[in-house]
């Protein structure tokens, strides 16, 4: 990845290893003591991407996330929930190496291709780009390529248009076309459904779910939606300043930190995901100890509901 | 009219000049754009004030101008590359305090040991007489080389442009792109100091890519546009320079502000 970018420069250049996917992690998470965390992701792909004990610092000097562990392996999505300021966008950043460590480790696969889509993206109107032009900068893409992937994300026709024209969810459109076009290792979106309307964000999630499969990359994302997150992912980490909690939905949607850090809605949703599912699978409880009443309420609520 | 206009064309020292004017101008045409888009132009100014050291050693230590300027242009950029914005200051702080204290310490060395031998006026404002056999074709040479690298840097300097944050994602080595680009400005003026002067060096970087981005659909097409619309900046105001006697450096930018005035009427006019 980067060798040189500002954030590995200095302060995590002892901090951070590239090596084969095979070797890396196993040994970066015997460090973290989170043997279970291997146990609980089988079905998944190699590792592709880790976390461990994390911290970012502000310009000001204080932590603005600290001890995240986590870890995006091929084939799984990782969806990062929290209150706004909480930190999920610094994750990200520093997962992706644009911020620097100011403690903990980051270790990613050699040759990893990334595709990024950032939550802000706006690019300075005195650049002259065209959408297709946009398209080929980071991908090998021909024309037809180029049609095919703005056809999925449902804006075929912007091909010839000038960026800097664009709506937000237009342009978040676009940039999720260059991520399927960059054929990645692992897929990075920052709250990808910003500026989408809501029938567009039925579709967006569904091509989120589809290019899991079809790209065979992992996916990490930042998400306000927690019936998306509930119902269409692999591993949800709660982020608070530090990880409040992480693992299945169910096990998340039935940790006491996350019935704090959501309130009512979380309760809601709680509720709607334990109608769809008969069973909590959540409680040996490895990443956060669960209260043991907790699962059993959050049942009987689930089926007074239903 | 016309005949004065092209007969300078007959004499080797306008020839020379020409030829170096040219090959500021291909330069100044992919290099420019990046100054404009990425907002560089307070860098290429205080690289060209520095510059004035480099010109003033050069004379002291009798070597070509555009090495002392080079060799200069090279030590502060490597410095500001080095010298990272802290909390207590940021960054055009930093660039204004190293170019000034260079440029202070040039003039410094120019009161003291040079005054009478140099021409400050030609340093500032460039002299049509500058430039010599040896430097026109240093000047094409480093032209070529210029533009080859560009052409390595063009993909990973977009990509920093579109968006900073997606470049270091995708792992993109966008400092040392950065640091590269700012090597081949250091280059383009130690080439274009003679011809057209320290203080207006940013000039032939902006205004050509200013004036190409009425017409440009796409980042390549501005920076060709650019190139031409510097090179025909050089042409007119070699010719204007010969035939008024008028100092290079401005009748070059002028020349060029005239083709930035038409080509952003053009521009307005073809979309009504």
């Amino acid at each position: 990845m980067a060798e040189d970018s500002p954030a590995r420069d200095k302060a995590t250049q002892s901090a951070e290893d590239m090596t084969t996917c095979a070797q890396a992690v196993s040994a970066a998470f015997s460090a973290a003591g989170d043997a279970a965390e291997d146990r609980s992701r089988k079905g998944h792909g190699e590792r592709l991407l880790t976390l461990v004990d994390a911290g970012v610092r502000g310009a000001d000097g204080r932590w603005i996330v600290r001890h995240i562990d986590l870890a995006v392996h091929r084939g799984e999505i990782v969806t990062l929930i929290g209150p706004n300021g909480g930190g999920k966008t610094t994750t990200v950043r520093a997962a992706l190496g644009i911020l620097p460590l100011a403690e903990g480790r980051r270790v990613v696969c050699a040759g990893l291709r990334v595709a990024y889509v950032p939550q802000r993206f706006r690019p300075d109107s005195t650049l002259p780009l065209t959408v297709s032009r946009l398209l080929r900068l980071g991908t090998q893409a021909g024309a037809t390529e180029i049609g095919k992937a703005l056809q999925r994300t449902g804006v075929p026709h912007l091909a010839p248009r000038a960026v800097a024209a664009l709506s937000g969810g237009e342009l978040q459109r676009v940039l999720m076309a260059r991520a399927i076009l960059r054929r990645p290792d692992l897929l990075v979106l920052d709250e990808p459904a910003q500026g989408v309307d809501i029938a567009g964000e039925a579709a967006l999630y569904e091509l989120i779910r589809s290019l899991k499969e079809e790209l065979g990359c992992g996916i990490l994302m930042v998400s306000h939606d927690l019936h998306f997150v509930m119902a269409g992912t692999d591993h949800v980490v709660c982020i608070n300043h530090h990880v409040c909690c992480q693992g299945t939905p169910q096990q998340v949607s039935a940790a006491p930190a996350f019935a704090e850090v959501f309130g009512p809605t979380a309760l809601a949703h709680r509720a709607a995901y334990l109608h769809d599912h008969d069973h909590v699978h959540g409680a040996d409880g490895h990443v956060c100890p669960l209260s043991p009443t907790m699962p059993k309420t959050g049942m009987d609520q689930g089926g007074g509901k239903g | 009219m016309m005949p004065s206009m092209l007969s300078w064309l007959a004499e080797p020292f306008m020839r020379q000049a020409l030829l170096a004017g040219l090959a500021v101008a291909a330069m100044a045409g992919p290099l420019g754009v990046f100054v404009v888009w990425r907002r560089l132009s307070y860098f290429g100014d205080a690289l060209a004030h520095a510059a004035l050291l480099g010109a003033v050693l050069a004379v002291l230590l009798d070597v070509m101008l555009p090495l002392g300027v080079l060799a200069v242009g090279i030590v502060v950029t490597v410095a500001l590359h080095l010298l990272r914005p802290g909390r207590m200051l940021p960054a055009d702080a930093l660039i204004g305090i190293l170019s000034h204290a260079a440029l202070a310490a040039g003039l410094v060395v120019l009161a003291v040991w040079l005054r009478p031998q140099v021409n400050l006026m030609g340093l500032l404002f460039g002299d049509l007489l500058a430039v010599s056999v040896r430097e026109a074709w240093l000047a094409a040479g480093m032209a070529v080389l210029v533009l080859m690298v560009m052409a390595r840097l063009w993909t990973p300097l977009l990509a920093l442009t579109m968006s900073e944050e997606i470049a270091l994602a995708e792992g993109l080595a966008t400092r040392r792109a950065q640091l590269a680009h700012a090597l081949l400005l250091a280059v383009a003026l130690a080439m274009a100091l003679p011809l057209v002067g320290a203080l207006l060096f940013t000039a032939l970087l902006v205004i050509p890519a200013a004036a190409a981005r009425a017409l440009a659909t796409t980042p390549e097409r501005m920076a060709g546009l650019a190139t031409l619309t510097g090179a025909l900046a050089v042409i007119l105001g070699l010719g204007a320079a010969w035939t008024w006697d008028l100092p290079t450096g401005p009748a070059i930018v002028l020349a060029a502000f005239v083709l930035f005035a038409l080509f952003h009427m053009a521009a307005r006019l073809l979309r009504l």
